[in-house]
């Protein structure tokens, strides 16, 4: 005869807080609480004790002082005697502008190396190589200060494109008459925009946006009557027509202004300086070079049976190459793509090394040696940073969950 | 129907493999697959061409014709006269700063040299376990205190007591073992740290046993400084990213959050900011009257920096073992540290160590960002007292590619080992 029992009482003793898995992870979180509010109460006594003696304080105050100091290359109209905040807007500001064309230039260093390292010609995959492993083992701040010490050293100075007082030939010219390499930067031409000028680029803009939703008919088209609409001719009339109307109709207001030798130096155009191009390229040509490798990956990781099936199919090469194996390609290559894009954002703040002024030179450079208020100052660098990484990676995120397989 | 087979012929032996058309072997048809296969292909090989032709006329003159003797740039010049050689006498003349710094005392050099050499008794039994016998690791084990010891000099009796304490620890790590894995780990640490205080106050006591002459941190320089952070800050940070890694995965919440919050903080800042925290912030959160220096400073930061990156590789360890393993260590009734320790840790580690590697070269090439902090690495010497002096302003070609071979030995090497590693340990293989 079995009898029931009941289960045994679970009373509640002291040493069930240990012994018992139920309650030990209340327990072990109690201890790391009770630590963190330690050392963390420990830092902040330390922090204010050190604070008290040296007679600070913590406060932002100082972004609204005027900085002081000119800053050499100003998207939106800076001069000394506007405010740190200022400077700080100025400086974040050419961080994106160096990180965003790195990101483009380096994209395109990376897929021709990965491509090229793939090529059946065997001189071109060991030049590859050569690039990807010497860029890849050698510290990018070294590659920095390399490219900015040749185009300082190397490029011609600015006199040798002056025109001497006899009114002969100066001894060089302008490439094509429009560029001009010099130890002082690259004088290029610049678009100016008259009144009305805004409304042609936006135009423009729009136009891009156009392209994309003309992209989404034809495959929505193709896919409800299975007939292909034309793409390029189209997408080409879309890209210029609206936009020329527009720059017609408002009469020109966006011209080309060509850098210019005056008496001492360039005039009109736009300089590019040696550390914005040393930095740009730098970090273009390093991270290139990883960006190479994931591409070499990412096409070796397609199998070739995904080529020949399609082949089977009956589906021609271009297509095979845009329907079959990129996008199989870009779900491997896109993701440590991504990452390089942060590494180049993050690495911009080497711009310190050169002197080109982006936020670690701004607020982490001469504002804080100015101020002195070290605290405050890395801690809005830190969080300028922090908050592009956790865009670029939600973004990631959101870009895995989008090419994610879809399986049944 | 039979048929008369008596007249038919039946090769008894094999046909020997006859050779391959002419044309279709040898350097004749290499070069016409390689190189020619096509006009684009020619093209390109043409391209190829020209671009090694270019590098190397000008690299070939250069190191040919170049000058190892002469004292500065200006004899140099004269020197060269023209030949497109480079000035190499900058290296005959400063490979000591460029190695050592310019405020290591020159009469020691031995020293961190004799360090360096005995890395390479040191770290072949950990990097070769397959080819090289287990009591090797000994070497392995001894040598942060003999390097300690070497770099930094000071009595003998400081690396033996850190030793000692953690032998001490260690013994009564396993002594107490039986009791769990937290009394163990308290019980280590307890008795590592009673010994240390111990041999610290024995060494206060007799500074001069068997000492050598101690040489101040803020001495160290030049590449000797890179190697210095680039060891002591991937092995520091290896036991700290594996603590990271467990504490991200762990179902307790608050330990789970903090850990994401450090890793996630650490990865999204770029490294000169928390160099920019130990040069100028971090010297705030000590006690007011402690003085420590720069260089510790620097490694406490640049550790926690390479531990959240490690932590990651690890976790992707982590993640990448079957469930079963976890499960299989649960229905053998193992409690969390055993099952970590016995199962998943040595499977999850052996995934990830080429993960590990490529952050240990990442992060020895970001050792070169303390140049903008104004401390003397490799970079900061050649930037600062070597280029800037009267004698050699201007060597930038030679100073900066002895700073690239330097680099790139060291990185390379360490690569193709972690490639080598990945082979071995792919243990699908049939």
């Amino acid at each position: 005869m079995t009898t029931l029992s009941d289960p045994p009482k679970s009373d509640f003793r002291i040493g069930m807080l240990l012994s018992d898995t139920r309650y030990r992870s209340y327990t072990f979180q109690f201890i790391a609480l009770m630590a963190i509010i330690l050392s963390v109460s420990y830092l902040v006594s330390n922090l204010l004790a050190n604070l008290d003696r040296l007679g600070q304080d913590l406060s932002y105050e100082f972004l609204g002082a005027p900085a002081g100091y000119d800053i050499n290359q100003q998207p939106i109209p800076y001069n000394s005697q506007d405010t740190h905040l200022r400077a700080t807007v100025v400086g974040a500001m050419n961080t994106l502008i160096v990180a965003f064309l790195a990101c483009v230039t380096a994209t395109i260093f990376g897929v021709i190396a990965g491509v090229l390292r793939l090529s059946n010609n065997w001189i071109i995959s060991k030049l590859m190589s050569v690039y990807v492993e010497i860029f890849r083992n050698i510290p990018v701040l070294i590659w920095l200060i390399i490219i900015f010490t040749i185009t300082a050293n190397v490029f011609a100075p600015i006199a040798e494109f002056r025109i001497p007082r006899d009114g002969s030939d100066p001894a060089r010219t302008l490439i094509f008459g429009v560029m001009a390499f010099t130890n002082q930067g690259v004088f290029v031409p610049r678009l100016t925009f008259d009144a009305g000028g805004m409304f042609v680029f936006w135009t423009f803009i729009a136009s891009i946006i156009g392209i994309f939703v003309y992209k989404s008919y034809v495959k929505k088209h193709l896919f409800a009557t299975g007939k292909e609409l034309p793409f390029w001719l189209p997408a080409l009339a879309i890209l210029v027509v609206p936009t020329l109307v527009m720059y017609l109709v408002l009469g020109r207001p966006v011209g080309v202004q060509l850098p210019e030798m005056g008496r001492f130096r360039f005039e009109g155009g736009l300089q590019l300086r040696t550390s914005f191009i040393a930095l740009w390229f730098a970090l273009s040509i390093y991270t290139g070079a990883f960006i190479a490798e994931n591409v070499r990956a990412g096409i070796l990781a397609i199998s070739k049976g995904q080529t020949e099936a399609a082949a089977a199919l009956g589906i021609r090469p271009g297509r095979i190459m845009s329907l079959v194996v990129l996008p199989q390609a870009l779900r491997v290559i896109i993701p440590p793509l991504i990452s390089q894009y942060l590494n180049i954002t993050k690495n911009s703040s080497l711009a310190i090394a050169v002197g080109y002024m982006d936020l670690t030179g701004t607020l982490g450079g001469i504002t804080l040696n100015q101020t002195g208020r070290a605290i405050e100052c890395v801690l809005l660098l830190m969080l300028f940073y922090l908050t592009i990484s956790l865009l670029i990676s939600l973004f990631m995120n959101w870009y895995n969950n989008s090419v994610k397989l879809k399986e049944r | 129907m039979a048929q008369d087979h008596s007249t038919a012929f039946v090769r008894t032996q094999e046909i020997p493999p006859a050779p391959p058309p002419p044309g279709e072997t040898g350097a004749v048809h290499w070069i016409k697959t390689n190189l020619i296969s096509s006009v684009p292909n020619a093209i390109a090989t043409a391209v190829g061409i020209y671009v090694v032709y270019w590098l190397l006329s000008g690299l070939i003159p250069w190191i040919v014709n170049g000058t190892w003797v002469t004292n500065n740039i200006r004899e140099c010049r004269e020197v060269l006269a023209g030949s497109g050689g480079g000035c190499f006498s900058v290296l005959t003349e400063r490979y000591a700063q460029m190695l050592f710094g310019f405020e290591y005392p020159s009469e020691f050099y031995w020293r961190p040299s004799l360090a360096f050499a005995l890395l390479f008794f040191a770290v072949p039994p950990a990097l070769f376990p397959m080819y090289l016998p287990r009591w090797m690791l000994i070497a392995t084990g001894l040598y942060p205190f003999v390097a300690f010891w070497l770099i930094w000099g000071g009595t003998i009796l400081t690396p033996i007591g850190a030793l000692a304490g953690v032998m001490v620890g260690y013994y009564a790590f396993t002594k107490l073992d039986k009791y769990g894995f937290a009394a163990a780990l308290g019980g280590g640490v307890v008795g590592a740290w009673v010994v240390w205080q111990a041999f610290g106050m024995i060494a206060g006591g007799m500074p001069g046993f068997i000492a050598l002459e101690a040489v101040e941190s803020r001495n160290m320089g030049g590449f000797m400084l890179n190697m210095i952070l680039g060891v002591v800050c991937v092995s520091l940070s290896i036991p700290l990213g594996i603590v990271l890694a467990l504490g991200r995965q762990s179902s307790m919440p608050l330990i789970k959050i903090v850990c994401v919050v450090f890793i996630e903080f650490v990865r999204g800042v770029p490294l000169i900011t928390l160099l920019f925290v130990a040069n100028v912030v971090l010297a705030y959160f000590f006690p007011p009257d402690s003085n420590i220096d720069l260089i510790l400073r620097v490694i406490i930061m640049i550790t926690m920096f390479s531990a959240a990156y490690i932590a990651e590789v690890i976790r992707g360890g982590l993640a990448a073992l079957p469930t079963g393993q976890y499960e299989a260590a649960d229905s053998l009734g193992l409690n969390y540290a055993q099952a970590m320790r016995l199962i998943i840790l040595p499977q999850a580690l052996k995934i990830s160590i080429p993960g590990i590697v490529n952050v240990a070269v990442g992060l020895f090439k970001d050792t070169t960002l303390v140049s903008v902090i104004s401390m003397f690495d490799l970079v900061g010497m050649i930037r600062g007292p070597i280029l800037s002096s009267t004698d050699w302003a201007g060597v930038y070609w030679e100073t900066w590619a002895f700073a690239c071979i330097l680099f790139f030995v060291v990185c390379f090497g360490i690569s193709k080992y972690s490639q080598w590693l990945e082979g071995q340990l792919r243990t699908d293989r049939h």
